[in-house]
């Protein structure tokens, strides 16, 4: 299956397929992350700075700020949600879980 | 490896969309195939068309660009007509009603809720009056910028009105330049007030003099590489070129076919020719731009009239807008009306075309503050003009904070903001003017309120700066924004100060009247706010005011950008309508 992921209008948000999944303006709750000494960083996203597939999963690295300290950057990969093997679905993470971003191995789908 | 949006330009972009475009129309949103609408999308961007937000499926924003903000009385009537007719989406806006127009920073105009259906219809409208969409949005020559006076103003250097319409004839269509790495601003000014505000623009012909051949000749010095986006802001650099009027044409050809081809198409965040100024520097921009680009010698920059620039400079001796009765060479007048968030009913849009019609005027102009001017009034209509009943709401003097207020699009239809903003700085500007006492002698004040980092409401050159943010307010994520202080252009432009981090919006009115409470008491005699904020420290700057609630009753402090619409009465993205036909009717789902 072909899964096609794009950040677009300056990296306002995700499409995973062509739909718009997930916004710029949400609050991520980031763990073992390198964006701040917060332990659990309060992240707001301002942008997608660059997506791709490892898959089924759909990662991204995001633009911007902890909120709780006021630290700026741009998180390792994060997975966005997951692409279903059998319908070909996105399920979207909840944002306000904990995540922990990584460095990744492989290359992503440039954008 | 080029970005995913170069491989969409290069099947296909530029004029070509267009036929696409009709087809869609033709058949109806579900003709777009659903497995290429983030193609398409951004291709229409070329011509004018925006996809609106997420819960804002089938619906576009439809920008038309308006070289240096010029329209005649019967182009902004159709402009008018068009906001009345097709502008209109399933819920009004509380403040603005059903239909409106919104006047941008960059002297367009926006309207909101179209559907591809209707866009040939509105093509003709507009361009059987000399308007058009193309090139106003996506990775081209966008609207060329300046002064709408220009040929009028008294305080004037040059006209370069026919300078920028021969540009807008060369350069839009104009398959050579219809791809570029990214947008292309533009910014040409001939006003001795610096009113085109060519510091924040891509390419910026500003007014200068030169003794050439022992002849003092009018002219221009080019500057290239300002914008003020992603929170990475570069005032336009000098690259020591002084421009004859007659090569104008050259040299910005010259210079974006640069940038066309040695533009960075492989990162879109990168790609900005503010950021190939900064890894070349001038030097190297010049010397490429001589060697590969134009053909007779560039001269060195002559002398500028910076020091004359009051367009939204904070100076204490000048006005920084055209808000008021000014002063034509013809002897007749023009009017700068007072547009609060650049936004007015589509009535009175018409009302106003009407109005001018009828007093003879031949120009209604926009500016970059989002405001209006009606020119060639007569001295003998001026009395009866001012008492029109239409500028008591659109003020040719109006009061301070109102006439200061700029505010971009946000949440409401722009997929990037953070933020709701029109309707917040409305509330802002009625709260302020309630309840804190305007400073002696400060006839405008600046307060520029953006969604995001995007900076289209250009945050960073304002009195008071406030650019979207989130903060947590009782465990709860609330809208919230980053204050910044003293910015603004003039001879020495100079970006915000940022003081107050992520303070929730509903104590930012409250803020304001303590820092300016601050700033009475303490200023020197006669200064200005930016000098006063330019006298002090960072820790001073804090130590100044804090964030306050008051009885300001903020709306939208939950998450604007979850909703499908944040005015609907049920808000949810479950709860939108979207895609819809022209009607606003839900279009049957294929599930
Ligand atoms: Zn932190």
């Amino acid at each position: 299956m072909v899964v096609s992921v794009h950040q677009l209008d300056d990296g306002a948000w995700l499409s995973v397929n062509d739909e718009r999944t997930v916004p710029v303006s949400q609050l991520w709750l980031l763990a073992r992350h390198d964006i701040c000494d917060c332990e659990q960083a309060d992240f707001l996203a301002e942008g997608f700075v660059e997506v791709g597939v490892d898959w089924p999963d759909v990662e991204g690295r995001i633009a911007g700020q902890c909120i709780a300290c006021g630290a700026s950057g741009v998180t390792d990969w994060l997975a966005m949600g997951r692409v279903d093997r059998e319908t070909g679905a996105f399920r979207k993470v909840v944002p306000s879980s904990v995540h922990v971003p990584r460095r990744r191995t492989k290359l992503a789908t440039p954008e | 490896m080029p970005s995913k949006v170069e491989g969409w330009k290069d099947e296909i972009y530029g004029t070509e969309v267009r036929d696409h475009l009709y087809e869609f129309a033709e058949e109806g949103w579900d003709a777009i195939p659903e497995d290429e609408h983030d193609a398409w999308f951004e291709r229409f961007k070329w011509w004018g068309l925006y996809h609106q937000r997420k819960g804002q499926e089938s619906y576009f924003m439809m920008r038309v660009g308006v070289p240096m903000g010029r329209l005649t009385p019967e182009q902004l009537r159709v402009v008018g007509e068009v906001a009345r007719e097709y502008a209109t989406g399933p819920v009004e806006n509380p403040e603005f009603g059903g239909a409106y127009a919104d006047f941008t920073t960059r002297q367009s105009i926006q309207l909101h809720w179209i559907n591809v259906e209707d866009i040939p219809d509105i093509f003709e409208r507009l361009e059987a009056v000399g308007l058009s969409t193309i090139q106003a949005c996506g990775d081209s020559w966008r609207n060329i910028v300046g002064s709408p006076v220009a040929g009028r103003d008294a305080d004037e250097h040059l006209d370069v009105w026919p300078i920028v319409e021969d540009l807008h004839e060369e350069f839009k269509g104009n398959d050579l330049y219809a791809n570029l790495p990214r947008k292309w601003k533009v910014a040409v000014t001939g006003d001795t007030r610096g009113a085109g505000q060519g510091d924040i623009n891509d390419l910026a012909f500003e007014p200068a003099v030169k003794e050439i051949d022992g002849e003092e000749v009018k002219g221009f010095n080019v500057r290239v590489g300002g914008g003020l986006a992603r929170k990475e802001p570069r005032f336009a650099r000098d690259i020591d070129v002084f421009c004859k009027p007659e090569d104008v044409g050259t040299v910005a050809a010259g210079l974006s076919a640069l940038f066309r081809d040695h533009g960075d198409r492989e990162d879109r965040f990168n790609a900005r020719i503010k950021f190939l100024v900064d890894e070349w520097g001038t030097e190297k921009v010049r010397a490429v731009l001589q060697d590969e680009c134009v053909e007779y010698d560039l001269p060195a920059a002559g002398d500028n009239l910076r020091d004359q620039y009051d367009y939204n400079a904070g100076r204490a001796d000048a006005p920084g807008d055209y808000v008021g009765v000014h002063d034509q060479h013809d002897g007749d007048h023009f009017v700068g009306l007072s547009v609060l968030v650049g936004r007015m009913g589509a009535d009175e849009v018409i009302e106003l075309a009407d109005l001018a019609e009828s007093y003879g005027s031949e120009m209604i102009g926009v500016t970059q503050r989002q405001n209006l001017i009606v020119g060639d009034i007569a001295s003998e209509d001026l009395d009866d003009f001012l008492g029109e009943s239409l500028l008591e709401t659109y003020s040719p003097d109006p009061h301070p904070f109102l006439r200061g207020s700029i505010a971009c699009t946000g949440t409401e239809y722009c997929s990037l903001s953070i933020v709701e903003t029109k309707n917040r700085m409305v509330r802002y500007a009625d709260w302020l003017k309630k309840n804190v006492p305007v400073p002696d002698g400060v006839e405008d004040f600046h307060i520029h309120l953006s969604g995001c980092t995007a900076s289209c409401a250009q945050p960073q050159i304002a009195d008071i700066s406030l650019r979207g943010m989130k903060t947590r307010k009782d465990g709860d994520p609330v809208e919230a924004f980053d204050v910044g202080l003293g910015g603004g252009l003039g001879e020495n432009p100079q970006f915000a100060d940022w003081v107050e981090m992520r303070v929730a919006a509903d104590e930012i009115p409250g803020y304001i009247r303590n820092l300016l409470a601050a700033y009475d008491e303490r200023r020197e005699s006669g200064q200005s706010f930016r000098d006063f904020v330019a006298d002090r420290d960072e820790d001073e700057l804090q130590a100044l005011a804090d964030p306050e609630e008051t009885d300001y009753e903020d709306p939208y402090m939950h998450n604007t950008k979850m909703t499908w619409y944040p005015y609907a009465d049920e808000d949810d993205l479950d709860a939108s309508p979207a895609p819809t036909d022209p009607q606003d009717e839900p279009l049957p789902s294929d599930d």
